[in-house]
């Protein structure tokens, strides 16, 4: 191959785009830790983590305790003590597999944000271009693709630990995943077939047409409240998340898939469940809540230039934590599901519900999409 | 005879059913709980509010003269479930004149804190109300002998509490009218 320093460069900006973000969703991923913990202690009338602080934080007057009290460093705190840990392997588990499983875990969790755009920018002709790291003309299906081998690292934990409670834990993780994932894709179909113009060129699976399609007019929440009831319902089951934390329900489980796990591995299956949610989120916030584009139906209120671009972006993280905290919010409010009431909404409520609501779409697109002249 | 009334249970609305405004309802009751007033108590900061009769660690008082009330008669040990307490007996010193009339001491007055199930009983059964439980609460140490309070010590925690008797000022009074009893 012929030496391009045109590609080398696109290359390393590509590169660094790429760190800059995993770093963006790592932090959120932290940062979603502590504010489950201090969500979750303020519903429950407790203060939460308020005592991690740098030394030299503490010192500046009014900021230094206001930090403190919102334990701005508890994550650093516990990243560090998972990181110094002592590494105990139990010695009945499969080692190769037990060593795999937490990176088998992750990486979905991080692969599927290079296809998730979070804002735009404008050149100086006003022409608007996703921010992406790799606009894929599939975008939704690479999601769906990817997100479900999470599952693989759960399965896996739970068989390589060759323990009984690692082992349920890894049986209700693949069945769930089986039962909400149709469920899940199905929901998005309706979407699809809205978004898409009859004779357009531009793909409809692709996660920047879907957001475009969102500019100035409503949200897809609004014109398909139904799709996005369910996509939700099946989000919280793909992120394991409770009422559905079927893999780890703590009650009947101990811990379920990570019981044998401790110190940095347990760190790394705590860090991809999070990171799940926070991409799940902003997948949630991108198909149905607009992604970067201001209220359904008003005009984006920035300029076309790099500060409509910082505040597309910052609206788009708006959005996404706010998700993140309704996440957190129902965690704190719902009970868990039992393991057959789970299988039960998932085939016989959710599934049936995804075939109707996407018959009932298919006939008014087909109705609203019809040549002028067929009509009487 | 009361009589049982069955009730019976309607079946559920077809918005019951799909459970929605009952989690909107709850998410509502979790937000709301969001704002209210927190009941943790910031612990080494602010202390807990302590009622009257508490019973903290067992500590020896002097009476408001300065005078070791304890006489070592060693009911406490005698009382004690868990076996905490060990008292090494010992005699006043005749030339001590504020003490005059007082017999017996403790030489050594141990409470191994380790043992104590902080039941009162030894204060509870002391005859010359030497011995309280008093409200400190948090007693630690880095080794097994320094959870053990010897005489000094309990004396340091215990300090001086109103005394309504003067025992041995109406002895002594007693003696000096020729009125002993």
């Amino acid at each position: 191959m012929e030496f391009d320093p045109e590609m080398l460069q696109q290359l390393g900006l590509k590169a660094l785009f790429a760190l800059l973000m995993v770093g963006a969703v790592m932090t959120m991923a932290g940062y979603s830790v502590l504010a489950e913990r201090k969500v979750s202690a303020w519903m429950q009338g407790r203060v939460g983590p308020n005592r991690t602080v740098l030394p030299f934080v503490e010192h500046i007057p009014l900021i230094g305790p206001f930090l403190k009290g919102l334990g701005i460093f508890q994550p650093l705190a516990d990243g560090l003590k998972f990181l110094f840990k002592e590494e105990i392997v139990p010695g009945h588990v499969n080692k190769v597999y037990y060593y795999m499983a937490p990176l088998v875990a992750l990486v979905p969790a991080l692969t599927t944000m290079t296809v998730l755009p979070f804002g735009e920018y404008f050149d100086e002709a006003g022409n608007s271009s996703p921010l992406i790291l790799a606009n894929l003309e599939v975008g939704i299906l690479f999601i769906f693709a990817v997100s479900s081998l999470g599952v693989y690292g759960i399965v896996l934990a739970g068989w390589s630990s060759n323990s009984k409670y690692p082992f349920l834990g890894g049986i209700r993780s693949s069945a769930q995943m089986i039962s909400y994932e149709l469920a899940m894709g199905l929901s998005l179909l309706p979407i699809f077939l809205w978004v898409s113009v009859p004779g357009s060129e531009d793909s409809a699976l692709s996660l920047v047409g879907i957001v475009n399609s969102q500019n100035d007019g409503a949200w897809l929440i609004l014109v398909q409240p139904l799709s996005a009831l369910i996509f939700l319902v099946a989000l919280f089951a793909e992120t394991n998340r409770l009422p559905f934390d079927m893999p780890e329900s703590e009650t009947d489980l101990v811990g379920g898939f990570h019981t044998e796990y401790g110190s940095f591995k347990f760190g790394i299956f705590f860090v991809a469940e999070y990171a799940h949610i926070v991409v799940g989120s902003a997948i949630f916030t991108t198909i149905f809540l607009g992604g970067w584009h201001f209220l359904p139906w008003i005009a984006d209120p920035w300029p076309a230039t790099w500060i409509g671009t910082l505040l597309g972006i910052g609206w788009f993280l708006a959005k996404t934590v706010c998700l993140i905290f309704f996440f957190i919010w129902i965690r704190w409010t719902i009970p868990r599901f039992r393991y057959d009431q789970v299988m039960n909404l998932g085939w016989t409520k959710l599934l049936p519900l995804a075939l109707i609501n996407l018959i009932v779409y298919v006939l008014l697109v087909t109705w609203l999409d019809q040549p002028p002249s067929a009509t009487p | 005879m009361a009589k049982t009334v069955v009730i019976e249970r309607k079946p559920l609305s077809l918005s019951e059913r799909t459970y929605l405004p009952q989690i909107v309802t709850g998410l509502k009751t979790t937000f709301s709980n969001m704002f209210k007033e927190k009941v943790t108590l910031q612990y080494p900061e602010e202390k807990p509010q302590l009622p009257q009769n508490y019973r903290g660690v067992p500590t020896l008082v002097k009476d408001p003269n300065g005078r070791e009330k304890c006489v070592s008669c060693q009911l406490c040990e005698f009382v004690c479930p868990p076996k905490a307490i060990r008292i090494t007996p010992g005699s006043v010193p005749e030339e001590e004149e504020d003490r005059e009339h007082v017999e017996k001491a403790p030489q050594e007055f141990e409470i191994n804190m380790l043992r104590c199930i902080y039941c009162g009983y030894c204060q509870e059964v002391c005859p010359e109300e030497a011995i309280f439980l008093l409200d400190e609460y948090s007693s630690s140490g880095y080794t097994r002998e320094e959870m053990i309070n010897n005489k000094a010590k309990l004396y340091e925690l215990g300090g001086t509490l109103p005394d309504k008797h003067y025992k041995w000022d109406k002895k002594k009074d007693a003696e000096e009218e020729g009125n002993a009893h």
